[in-house]
């Protein structure tokens, strides 16, 4: 166990997983040089012929990603930006996350497509978003995001195993953050949530990037006598829907955090969900803490007013949990 | 490689193989024309020689991606008449499972990655074959059939630079059957587009696709080229599409796109008469012709028979093969 910073855990859980098996490439725009930090110095251990410096190509690169894991390869194809993900949409809609499917099951897919999401970091609206909820209305494509340096490592190690398309979603601003990271071949496995804190008055579940925001959110909350559950999916598909529910089992309350725009969110698909299945557990009405249906912009301020912080999170526990949370502790 | 290593029983083969194709074609026309198929489909009569002609050169081990009109290169690679029309009739044992249909048929065991409904969608696909056979050290190549509909789309341009700049083992096979859809291929399309390759500075040529002497002989030097580490080619195989790009075009198209006479004048040199005439020129016999052709038509005569009487699939296997 040592504290390296997030991009360190993933460029280690590449590098493990790389040397475990040959099979294994890894594609993308400057990979060799790695701005980001994540594939650094894998040219230099596994040679250009396993580590492909692309041109600027997400059409092809998306679609190339599907032709070389269908034929025997193991492709970790790093988008760089999340919007990206956009311009080489066509392949990961229409062929990565359905040929499988079409073809009767007669191929496997075993990609990990890489990319940094999310705002705070004054890269406005084309280098900002959070499309996890659009990947996940694509039905063939699973996805993790990690919170914390650890769980990258483990859910990195998971996804390179993995047989299906698998997008690591890392939260732009936090690849510097550090924390402890297991040595060795730790791997989490994809669909299993954490309980980060345990409370008994509210649940709040965090995905990704909120995740931080969120145990902020929750010391506030200690502070006026309101103990949250805090869950962190890790993994958006396949969700961990018996760990929410088993929390909400405990608190009868609920507050999903989404950094993703509020319409058709993941936040809104998990609050449907409980209200389905665990209608007869809630106490309260769910609150969902997500970007209202805005572009995120630019200026550190207007970010600010976009993005929710600790204090929306607190607001909206308060709104659900306040009285009757201050009153039985207080 | 040349026209005249092309053995004259070798060419009685790919006309037997051109003439499966055509023969299915023909009969799933009839059986969506009444009806008895669930969906639509795009044929590939008068473009056989193409997917004949450059299948003729690749092993299992050598992977194709197709197009939507995609029934040709299946039948081309894949001996499974019976599970391509089963597929086309939305049955368990099509080669999908009835999952994927017309314009989805892959025969993965035979190295097809299948047909695809995106126009242009195999040109990745193929590029991350061939990038796979590369990185195996494997001396196998991939092909990609694409339209000159697909020939538009920005992938090509990106693919082209990585198969140049990595030296793929890939060739890219445009069949300009001149029509994108409903438009005639030179209202949408500038320039000509083999010579898309030469920016790139990897070969590209124009091909006689109407004759599968010809499409042979030219896949062949490319196949090659692209197995012994001399990168990619890009081929354009000049045909022409006998029948509309979709069956029953006529009942929802307001006005046509090209007159009847250009069709008739067209099929004067349609793929199978210039093989059948090359035929006779290398002096084989009509007799063994003539059973060729026998055999093709007994053989998917069996197979309309098996596909429409197949089972169809259990609802429960929607709900499968989402995720492996």
């Amino acid at each position: 166990m040592a504290k390296k910073r997030m991009v360190q855990a993933i460029n280690e859980a590449i590098a493990e997983e790389m040397e475990r098996d040959p099979s294994i490439i890894v594609m993308g725009e400057d990979v060799h040089i790695s701005p980001v930090g994540d594939t650094r110095g894998l040219i230099e251990r596994f040679g250009a012929a396993r580590v492909r410096n692309t041109p600027i190509s997400e059409s092809v690169m998306s679609g190339m990603a599907v032709g070389a894991a269908a034929t025997g390869l193991r492709v970790i194809c790093h988008l760089f930006y999340g919007n990206f993900i956009y311009t080489g949409f066509d392949a990961i809609a229409n062929q990565a996350a359905k040929l499988r499917y079409m073809l009767g099951g007669q191929v496997k897919l075993p990609i990990l497509y890489m990319a940094m999401i999310g705002g705070g970091r004054s890269v406005a609206a084309q280098h900002s978003d959070s499309m996890h909820p659009l990947l996940m209305n694509l039905g063939g494509v699973k996805i993790v995001m990690p919170a914390a340096p650890g769980d990258a490592k483990g859910l990195v190690k998971a996804a390179l195993r993995d047989d299906n398309p698998v997008f690591l979603l890392q939260a732009a601003g936090r690849g510097g953050e550090a924390g402890e990271v297991p040595d060795g071949d730790y791997v989490i496995p994809l669909g299993k949530a954490e309980e980060k804190r345990a409370g008994d008055d509210v649940t709040v579940v965090a995905l990704g990037s909120m995740v931080k925001p969120a145990l902020k959110a929750c010391d506030e909350l200690a502070k006026q006598g309101i103990s949250a559950s805090l869950i962190d999916p890790r993994t958006v598909v396949p969700m961990d829907y018996d760990a929410i529910l088993g929390s909400l089992r405990r608190t009868g309350r609920l507050v999903v955090v989404d950094e993703a725009r509020k319409s058709c969110s993941v936040a809104s698909e998990i609050a449907a969900t409980v209200a389905e299945r665990g209608f007869h557990l809630l106490k309260a009405p769910i609150r969902r803490v997500a970007v209202e249906d805005v572009a995120i912009p630019y200026s550190p301020v207007l970010e600010k007013a976009v993005i929710p912080g600790h204090q929306r999170i607190v607001g909206a526990v308060l709104e659900i949990a306040g009285s009757e949370g201050a009153r039985r502790h207080g | 490689m040349s026209v005249q290593e092309l053995t004259s029983g070798k060419l009685l083969e790919l006309y037997g193989r051109m003439f499966r194709i055509r023969t299915v074609e023909e009969r799933l026309a009839q059986v969506q024309a009444a009806g008895e198929l669930p969906g639509p489909v795009h044929l590939y009569i008068g473009q056989e020689a193409v997917a004949v002609g450059v299948c003729a050169h690749l092993s299992d081990q050598d992977w194709i991606c197709s197009t939507h009109r995609g029934h040709g290169h299946f039948l081309a690679k894949s001996d499974e008449i019976r599970k391509l029309v089963a597929e086309v009739y939305g049955r368990a044992s099509g080669v999908c499972g009835g999952k994927g249909g017309s314009m989805h048929v892959a025969d993965v065991s035979k190295g097809i990655l299948g047909a695809n409904g995106i126009v242009g969608g195999g040109i990745a696909l193929a590029t991350g074959a061939a990038l796979s056979a590369q990185t195996r050290g494997t001396r196998n190549v991939a092909v990609v059939f694409f339209g000159d509909g697909a020939a538009n789309q920005g992938v090509l341009l990106e693919s082209l630079n990585v198969a140049a700049l990595w030296k793929l083992p890939l060739v890219l096979v445009c069949e300009n059957n001149g029509f994108s859809e409903f438009s005639p291929t030179a209202t949408v399309t500038a320039g000509e587009i083999w010579k898309r390759a030469t920016p790139f500075g990897i070969p590209g040529e124009p091909v006689d696709g109407n004759d599968v002497r010809e499409v042979w002989s030219a896949a062949g030097e490319a196949i090659e080229r692209a197995r012994g580490g001399g990168g990619a080619t890009l081929l354009e195989m000049r045909t022409y599409r006998l029948r509309g790009h979709v069956e029953a075009e006529k009942s929802f198209l307001a006005k046509s796109y090209r007159s009847d006479e250009e069709v008739e004048r067209r099929r004067e040199r349609e793929p199978l008469r210039v093989a059948l005439a090359a035929l006779r020129g290398a002096r084989i016999a009509p007799d063994a012709i003539a059973a060729a052709e026998d055999k093709e038509r007994a053989a998917v005569q069996a197979a309309f028979e098996y596909a429409a009487a197949a089972p169809w699939p259990q609802p429960e296997a929607a709900f499968q093969h989402m995720f492996a």
